[in-house]
């Protein structure tokens, strides 16, 4: 667990066409892969050129996106968010 | 029969029941609108629209249940395929386009299921069209938050060790669960196999069929 690479999704609401779930958005987890990269959708949805993005699997617990009284908390939730949404991070405190 | 308001009443005795077609919405006029404007100019033809909603419905979960038969049965094709699933599907024939895959193998003490929270992305070159359930807005939002009571609905109901892995298809990659091989197949061919592989064991709300049941 020491070498898990933590990140935050940013919690910003902005308008427009955006694919980083709101539910994650404040959220820390581990990046569970790296893919890409590719076109930011944000930018192709009005038909710009989308700029190439990594793009990370995010995996997250279920205390840390739904609070420790959770049922199970050790189950996951896996994400994919683009890297400009997400901020180098500690570990969240242990649920 | 001593019933009072006939017109109400179908030849049967039982009340008609109202008919459920409804006005156009919205976006049903807009695509209507788009599409025939699209054949007028010459842009695409009527033939070939009806041609590619062939080609989407002739998708079906045997494609997705060909692939987890093989990952059963060749372990190089299983490697493969956890290691780069669009590449390995591609090379059995599958066109996946400019979908990107991901196969997710349940193991003893992991469970993985699929959702997407933001629409409706599902892996359909190998499953076909998803579900109506699957886009629904109670899947969407329970799954992320309930999964274990979500399968246990779905009538899986998995050890209390059991990690549930959610995965929500949220931008580029699409997702097929490869359930773990029914205990009693041993020495089954891949295409007995494959009849055992359900589609909703690869969404990951089902297991796979029994070997009694094949």
């Amino acid at each position: 667990m020491s070498d898990r690479h933590y990140m935050r999704v940013r919690a910003d609401m902005p308008p427009g066409h955006v694919r980083t779930p709101a539910y994650l958005r404040g959220k820390t987890g581990w990046v569970e892969r790296t893919l890409g990269p590719f076109p930011n959708p944000e930018q192709l949805a009005y038909g710009h050129k989308g700029q190439p993005l990594p793009l990370l699997r995010v995996r997250f617990s279920m205390a840390e996106v739904w609070g420790p009284d959770t049922d199970r908390p050790d189950d996951t939730i896996d994400a994919e968010i683009y890297s400009h949404w997400l901020e180098p991070s500690e570990a969240p405190h242990a649920p | 029969m001593p019933h009072d308001h006939h017109d109400h009443l179908s030849p049967s005795g039982h009340p008609y029941r109202p008919d459920d077609d409804h006005p156009l919405t919205y976006w049903q006029q807009m695509e209507i609108a788009v599409r025939e404007l699209l054949i007028e100019k010459g842009e695409t033809t009527a033939q070939e629209i009806a041609a590619q909603i062939d080609a989407m419905d002739a998708r079906t979960p045997s494609n997705g249940a060909a692939v987890v038969a093989r990952a059963w049965t060749d372990p190089a094709f299983r490697e493969a395929l956890l290691a780069d699933a669009s590449a390995a599907t591609r090379e059995m024939g599958f066109d996946i386009g400019p979908m990107r895959l991901i196969a997710l193998e349940n193991t003893p003490d992991t469970h993985n299921i699929v959702v997407c929270t933001l629409c409706s992305c599902y892996p359909r070159n190998l499953l076909g069209l998803p579900p109506d359930w699957y886009k629904s807005r109670a899947y969407r939002a329970r799954t992320v938050k309930e999964p274990h009571k979500v399968l246990a609905e779905f009538g899986v109901t998995l050890p209390d060790t059991t990690t549930i892995r959610v995965h929500d298809s949220t931008a580029d990659m699409r997702y097929v669960v490869i359930p773990a091989r029914p205990a009693g197949t041993e020495g089954w061919s891949a295409d007995t196999l494959a009849a055992l592989v359900t589609r909703d064991s690869m969404i990951g709300t089902g297991l796979p069929k029994a070997a009694d049941a094949a």
